[in-house]
């Protein structure tokens, strides 16, 4: 792990299904085992590109999410690399059962890319707002799960996989991110960031609500409150020695995520401190369905802001 | 033909008298085209499970794998001792086909309606790679309820999958009953014909019939083929054909004793 954080956080220059098509384009190139798996939704995560490039590789499914995971299935026990993309409730709910079995079960490797995280869903609103995706692939035994941060830590962590045996699931907001990492940053599967440093509570977060933490982390340091904050862009298997090393530090956590409190990363981090006598505090969608809006609006409806982080870490302290 | 056939059922049968329970229906009615399939049809090397150049078998109704396992051990996978162990803590053969425990498994199976989509994507994956191996699938009628078929029999035309063979087992029941009672789902031969698949029918328990059906397959260019095989649930058990509660049968002592006599006389037919 070698992250370098940027001192300014703007919108990311790409977006994030720009770093998937271009990441991919270019592993493509040395590695003819990758095969692309759509399901109709090739023109919302822009990977025509890659369809360009490698056309027997491309297998645009059709609207069938059960039968691509099953494909899928037989390309890996061929040794192809399948990597999936569709929509997160699609990728996960949908699917489930041939995610978990016909993948999970059988110890088959793919990499599974769920976009529109939660609330960036947006306009598609409650049928295509995933709350619910992480709290379901965490229950698959030996999966990996994960939350991009950025496209930067996208496009190295897509890297990483594409040499590893496994089954994956990688959470990510489809358009554009704060860019948080420099150009070059490295990361560690399974290993959490700490991006900043403070005694009195961690904020540990994922996805767009680490920029989010980030936010509070300021504004609770206005107020005379030190807290750290920790990427934990791997929910499962999650950090469970930054964790406890970070709740014995400041006796106080607040976990925020994009995505229901139960199941998720919240759930996760609460498992990973069942020992120790710390409070647990979880900013996230509070067990409700998800509805069409902007971000900014569903950010406040569903309480996700920088100051609802800062909210729940005083009432802690 | 060298009895393969028999003594797929008599393994088949042993293995279910000595568990006392299991899943004999679905068992039965596919011996003929299993015998067929690793008999004659399918290149495989049973010393090297995993070679690269084998043909697949996919069993989608994985709850028949006592006869698949029967048949993986009479042809050498692993030492038929191992039949002695189905469903036994940590066995190597559980009630459905896993592909991480038998050797000469190719996809685990169970769930209905998702092997056909694992046979479709190594078909798949076969011609992207530029490979003739063959894949063969068999699935039940009663599966065909799951609506994942039918995106798999899409895929497969879709994709042109001629390296890829269907069959289905119509031994026209399930677990609860008569298929047609359940969910009437008319001629299958038609209705996947309709999908623009080579589609034939022949009797599952004639092994000339399957044999010549699947050799039809491989002239068939450009598309998959499906063979529905007309079966009887539970062949050669009298005491359980046309029974609709022959799904899953926790034998009595009777029926015990019945299938050892019947076990002798199939023992008896081939020696």
């Amino acid at each position: 792990m070698n992250v370098k954080v940027k001192q300014k956080f703007k919108i990311s220059n790409k977006e994030m299904r720009t770093t998937y098509n271009d990441t991919l384009v270019d592993l493509a190139k040395t590695d003819d085992k990758i095969v692309l798996l759509e399901a109709d939704l090739m023109r919302a995560i822009k990977t025509n590109d890659f369809q360009k490039k490698y056309p027997n590789r491309t297998l645009n499914i059709g609207i069938m999410e059960q039968n691509m995971m099953g494909v899928a299935a037989g390309l890996s026990v061929r040794g192809l690399k399948p990597y999936i993309h569709t929509f997160g409730p699609f990728a996960t709910r949908r699917s489930f059962d041939q995610l978990f079995l016909s993948l999970g079960y059988a110890d088959l490797n793919a990499i599974i890319i769920g976009s529109d995280a939660g609330i960036s869903a947006s306009h598609n609103g409650g049928t295509h707002m995933p709350f619910e995706d992480l709290g379901l692939v965490r229950l698959v035994p030996n999966m990996t799960v994960m939350e991009m941060t950025d496209p930067v830590m996208f496009e190295n962590i897509l890297r990483q996989l594409n040499d590893q045996k496994q089954l994956s699931y990688l959470r990510i907001v489809r358009k554009h991110m704060l860019s948080i990492y420099q150009e070059g940053s490295t990361f560690e599967i399974g290993k959490g960031i700490v991006l900043r440093e403070g005694k009195d509570a961690t904020i540990v977060a994922a996805g767009i609500m680490v920029a989010n933490a980030l936010k509070a982390q300021a504004l609770l340091q206005e107020d005379g409150i030190n807290v750290s904050v920790i990427d934990m862009f791997t929910i499962k298997p999650i950090d469970q020695a930054l964790l406890l090393e970070y709740a014995d530090k400041t006796q106080c956590i607040v976990t925020a995520e994009n995505h229901n409190i139960i199941g998720g990363l919240g759930s996760a981090v609460l498992e990973a401190l069942e020992t120790t006598p710390v409070t647990v505090k979880r900013v996230g969608v509070k067990d409700r369905f998800g509805q069409v809006g902007t971000q900014a609006f569903l950010e406040k409806e569903y309480e996700l802001t920088a100051e609802d982080i800062v909210k729940a870490v005083k009432e802690q302290l | 033909m060298d009895n393969f056939a028999t003594k797929i059922r008599i393994e088949t049968l042993k293995m279910l008298r000595n568990r006392g329970f299991g899943h004999i229906g679905g068992s039965m009615s596919i011996v003929e085209a299993l015998s067929v399939l690793y008999d004659n049809e399918m290149t495989i090397d049973p010393s090297n499970p995993d070679w690269e150049d084998r043909d697949y078998f996919v069993l989608s109704k994985g709850h028949a794998g006592p006869a698949l396992y029967s048949t993986l051990a009479l042809k050498g996978y692993f030492d038929k001792q191992l039949l002695n162990t189905l469903n036994e803590a940590h066995t190597n053969l559980p009630s459905h086909a896993d592909r991480l425990k038998t050797p000469g498994v190719d996809m685990t199976t169970g769930s209905l309606g998702q092997g056909i989509s694992a046979a479709a994507g190594i078909a798949k994956a076969l011609k992207i790679q530029k490979k003739n191996n063959r894949v063969y699938a068999i699935v039940g009628d009663g599966e065909l309820n799951e609506g994942q078929v039918y995106e798999a029999l899409m895929f497969a035309f879709h994709h042109k999958l001629d390296n890829l063979v269907l069959m289905i087992d119509e031994n026209k029941l399930q677990l609860d009953g008569y298929t047609d009672d359940i969910c009437d789902q008319g001629d299958i031969r038609l209705k996947i014909a309709g999908f623009g698949w080579h589609a034939l029918r022949v009797d599952g328990h004639n092994e000339a019939a399957i044999k010549h059906a699947l050799q039809e397959a491989k002239e068939i260019k450009k598309v998959p083929t499906c063979v529905v095989l007309d079966t009887i649930k539970a062949k050669g058990v009298s005491f359980l054909e046309n029974n609709t509660s022959n799904h899953h049968v926790r034998f009595t002592d009777k029926q015990i004793k019945e299938l050892e006599h019947l076990i002798k006389q199939l023992e008896g037919d081939i020696t």
